[in-house]
């Protein structure tokens, strides 16, 4: 813990070291004069209010991300034919720009909501279905035999079987997804919403306020750091106690 | 009572097993010995019912377990849950006198990673013989263990299936632990391999009165 603020010190004494480079606020603001602001903007309310469309939305796509690539990629793993199949798909859809998929979806699905969260998913699915692939091809197959003779039913053999061997892998899914996704909900929010820290940074890039294009993504990336440090981390701990018993 | 009778199994082009067929009763325990490499474990296999693959049939009782040459454990979860979540039909009781039988009890709440090798095996011992099988199918289970730890499993399998008796059939490649543990023993043999010639059978009336 110790190191981990050591270590976001130095990032904040870098930031320092080039504002006074710089030495021009309209461009790089110090870090403590962002502090106003940032109290402005949270005691007003409108920082809670765009940071809470923002997380929403991607809670949303990150619970819907996870589900589906996880289905998928268990499939994929698991059966060789729906692999054979489904693989050049998943080639063209990681290879499809962001960009691409959700000025599609706004055309076809219309500026709303569930157009955002349906770009926003459709660009996560094939990172999670590639990892989540390769961890069910490295499931244990003795495993799978021993399950299969005790007769163990499908249920348990996916919770007590292949769910724990796939820890890590849902692990590493989960935490690049959870980056990869707020990054692209700002992208979706900055295109087509009238909410959200996206469309918050939109205001202020028109405006060519630096400040508070820097509260606003700070104060999310501090809410993300909360996420991992109490949800992801504890979860990890937990489901990898046997690991380090 | 399980019925083998395997016509043949090939891999791709290559036949691997011809021609063998035996049947074990309840209470019986054969040994399955052959060279490595020669398909006893593809035979168990087919038994096991992993892989059906073959020409012919195997009918076997629904009541399967297997100890295999690995532990083959749940190692994410606590030893008592290894057994528990194999046999959801049994109370906490009964999966703790499971463990007490292969003297594991004070170890319940302990992950497998925590256990040494020879409790590792001890637990899966436990776990096969905790469903009261029908058919109990061993893969070489004392491989890999020093001359004691081998000595104390082979007692504790021994006392184990004098217990509740299922029809036994063990592979091992150890000649000393079939004559000990077995009522009857059959050889695997050639390429593809089959049955060889029966070796000298321990008395039956010792181990098994239902023959």
């Amino acid at each position: 813990m110790l190191i981990r603020i050591a270590s976001l010190f130095g990032l904040a004494a870098l930031w320092v070291f080039a504002a006074w480079l710089t030495d021009d606020a309209q461009v790089l603001p110090m870090p403590q004069s962002l502090l106003a602001p940032f109290w402005h903007e949270a005691t007003t309310g409108t920082l809670p209010y765009h940071l809470g469309k923002t997380l929403m939305r991607v809670l949303w796509a990150f619970g819907l991300a996870m589900s589906l690539g996880l289905c998928l990629g268990l499939v994929m793993g698991l059966y060789r034919r729906v692999d054979l199949w489904l693989d050049p798909w998943l080639v063209v859809f990681l290879n499809l720009p962001a960009l691409v998929l959700i000025v599609l979806c706004y055309l076809w699905i219309g500026l709303n909501e569930m157009a955002a969260i349906v770009a926003v998913t459709l660009n996560k699915v094939p990172n999670v279905t590639t990892v989540i692939r390769e961890g069910a091809r490295a499931l244990d197959p003795q495993l799978k035999a021993m399950a299969q003779i005790f007769g163990m039913s499908p249920t348990r053999r996916l919770r007590h079987i292949i769910l724990p061997q796939m820890a890590p892998f849902i692990a590493a899914a989960a935490r690049s997804g959870l980056a990869v996704i707020w990054k692209i909900v700002l992208v979706v929010e900055f295109l087509g919403r009238s909410d959200g820290v996206g469309f918050q940074i939109h205001l202020y890039f028109q405006l060519f306020d630096v400040g508070m294009v820097l509260v606003y993504s700070l104060s999310f990336i501090l809410v993300m750091l909360i996420i991992e440090w109490t949800l992801l981390q504890p979860w990890e701990a937990r489901v990898n106690r046997w690991r380090t018993a | 009572m399980i019925q083998v009778d395997v016509a043949s199994k090939s891999y791709g082009e290559t036949r691997v097993l011809q021609d063998i067929h035996f049947s074990v009763s309840a209470g019986e325990t054969l040994a399955v010995l052959g060279p490595s490499g020669i398909g006893k474990s593809t035979l168990l296999r087919l038994i096991s019912g992993i892989d059906d693959q073959f020409e012919g049939e195997i009918i076997r009782p629904k009541r399967i377990a297997m100890v295999f040459q690995e532990p083959t454990l749940m190692l994410w979860r606590s030893a008592l849950d290894n057994i528990r979540l194999i046999h959801p039909h049994l109370s906490r009781a009964e999966a703790h006198d499971a463990l007490e039988m292969v003297a594991l009890v004070d170890k319940a709440d302990l992950f497998p990673g925590q256990l040494s090798l020879g409790q590792q095996r001890r637990l899966a011992l436990a776990r096969g013989f905790a469903g009261q099988p029908e058919l109990l199918i061993m893969d070489e289970p004392f491989v890999s263990l020093d001359a004691e730890t081998a000595d104390q499993m082979i007692a504790l399998t021994e006392a184990l299936i004098a217990q509740s008796r299922p029809a036994t059939i063990f592979v091992t490649h150890a000649a000393a632990e079939a004559k000990r543990l077995a009522t009857r023993t059959l050889s695997l043999a050639g390429s593809p391999a089959t049955l060889a010639p029966p070796m000298s059978p321990k008395s039956v009336s010792s181990k098994g009165d239902t023959l």
